[in-house]
């Protein structure tokens, strides 16, 4: 008995749609315990979206159609690259159609609009924010590609399904140049993904928020648009990492019982991951924004030892 | 352990050991200088060890054990009385700022692979594709020594850089002669011992290990 691709891709979405917030959740709470706090349910972040989706949209009177149209196109983006990275299923119909370097494009046209939606307003903080953003991803984007362009070179293909497949069938794992990728890896997810030490989540304070400045003055549906797209980023940076670097569990055949597993096992690494994040960011303070160059150069630095131990060592 | 998984150990052990340098070649503080240093002595012995156990050279072993002994434990425990009888907490600034260091770090080691790369070619020891990050690692401890005005640092440049000409030696030849590598630890040492009481004889002259200071000759202008 066999799955259809196409459900399959489906099934991949909808875990990615209805699993984001989820995730989230688990991650708020587990930060919530490490600070010896108690911790709201894990389902808080399904319902702050409920409200917002209830909620009146509020529109500055000059508001352009970028403003409006924005968060759909984040939403959507996010989730076309959620339908491209191998969750369950190795042979994804999605798949052939975008590679990495795609998938790190469709990020930058989210981020690209949302930049451009934070300085439509004319508000101070939204223009701040968008070029603070646009200093971020100046940074992280040259490191994410020579972290991917790496793992791409030792598994001779930048097709996401490809790599994953390499990898699984326990060609190269133990590799140099694939730990000093991972360690890169690593580094971006928490710039891209606007978290400590990069960028805080849960602050709106002036001085020190880079992603919620740009997205301040929106309201309502658009708002959680926007929050539920940062959200399922986060859920496919962690896929994506595990897919690239610890495929197990995916699976290679469309059985529903070997679906079902890659599902588990989706899950379980995605738990994991999120505790090796709160611990990240509990034990380390937000850095200053003049210190990210450093940061980041760093994860280039990384991403680049990568590559050359690989021509060097391999 | 056959031969394959040592090989790919000793490939591992060369990365980390690069990035050991470039760790040194990051850092600002002095005491987490010593202990980058300290690490990189002890992925140096672990190396030889292994790089001893694939050639079947059993001086090898001698040598690494050398090495935990010197540059793990005695040369780190040197550096750090100097420091704390020194009361050195910070370092100064250095010449050029830390991304465009590390960006000149990247392009020695380019160099560094494109200058073993005949080496390679001739070779036929199973290190040979290490020799490359060797020469690299005593680049980047020169780069430390230029770029650092502190004149612990340098030092601490200085000895990464001898590091990386004993990880030459082990990978290119699987080792120096015994002889030679003794002599070589006690060259060391003893050049460690003479630091310390130079840098004290600086200290109290100018009252500051900022090699900048010295510069100046006469006592009066």
């Amino acid at each position: 008995m066999s799955m259809s691709p196409l459900v399959i891709e489906a099934l991949q979405v909808a875990l990615l749609i209805g699993g984001a917030p989820l995730f989230i959740g688990w991650v708020r709470m587990l930060k919530c315990w490490t600070q010896n706090r108690s911790s709201a349910s894990i389902f808080q972040p399904y319902r702050d979206l409920a409200k917002l989706l209830s909620k009146d949209v509020v529109l500055a009177g000059n508001a352009s159609w970028i403003f409006r149209f924005t968060p759909y196109l984040v939403f959507g983006t996010v989730i076309l690259a959620g339908a491209v990275v191998p969750m369950l299923y190795l042979k994804l119909p999605l798949a052939p159609s975008a590679d990495v370097i795609v998938l790190v494009g469709l990020f930058s046209i989210a981020r690209f609009f949302t930049a451009l939606a934070g300085m439509d307003i004319g508000t101070a903080f939204g223009g701040m924010g968008s070029s603070r953003e646009m200093l971020v991803a100046s940074l992280a984007e040259p490191a994410m590609l020579m972290a991917i362009f790496t793992v791409s070179l030792a598994n001779r293909s930048t097709s996401l399904s490809h790599i994953a497949g390499v990898i699984y069938s326990g060609q190269s794992l133990f590799k140099p140049s694939l730990s000093f990728a991972f360690i890169a890896y690593i580094l971006i997810t928490l710039a891209e993904t606007g978290r400590i030490p990069v960028d805080n989540p849960s602050t709106h304070l002036e001085l020190t928020m880079l992603h919620e400045a740009m997205i301040l003055e929106y309201s309502g549906r658009h708002l959680a648009l926007i929050e539920w797209a940062g959200m399922m980023k986060l859920f496919i940076f962690m896929a994506l990492g595990s897919a690239l670097f610890f495929p197990m569990g995916i699976a290679s055949v469309d059985d529903p019982l070997m679906i079902v597993i890659a599902g588990a096992v989706l899950l379980l690494k995605l738990a994991a991951s999120a505790v090796v994040l709160v611990l990240i960011e509990t034990g380390l303070a937000k850095m200053r924004l003049f210190r990210l160059t450093e940061f980041l150069g760093s994860a280039f630095l990384m991403a680049t030892l990568g590559m050359l131990s690989f021509f060097i060592l391999e | 352990m056959d031969l394959q998984t040592a090989a790919q150990i000793n490939s591992f052990l060369a990365a980390f050991v690069l990035l050991t340098a470039f760790g040194m070649l990051a850092q600002k503080r002095i005491s987490s200088l010593i202990h980058l240093f300290a690490w990189q002595g002890f992925l140096l012995s672990v190396n030889t060890a292994i790089v001893g156990y694939l050639a079947n050279k059993h001086h090898l072993y001698i040598s690494s054990v050398l090495t935990l002994s010197l540059k793990v434990v005695l040369l780190p425990y040197i550096l750090h009385v100097l420091v704390v009888r020194l009361k050195i907490r910070r370092e100064v600034e250095t010449l050029v700022n830390i991304p465009m260091t590390m960006l000149i770090g990247l392009a020695l080691v380019i160099f560094s692979y494109h200058l073993t790369a005949p080496v390679r070619e001739l070779s036929t020891l199973i290190t040979r594709s290490t020799l490359a990050i060797a020469l690299a690692t005593v680049m980047i401890g020169l780069l430390m020594m230029i770029t650092r005005k502190h004149a612990v640092t340098q030092i601490i440049g200085f000895l990464a850089l001898e590091n990386g000409l004993f990880f030459a030696a082990t990978s290119a030849t699987y080792g120096m002669p015994l002889v030679v590598e003794l002599g070589v630890a006690l060259d060391v040492l003893i050049a460690a011992f003479i630091f310390g009481i130079f840098f004290f004889h600086i200290h109290t002259t100018f009252d500051s290990l900022n090699v900048e200071q010295m510069a100046r000759l006469k006592e009066e202008d």
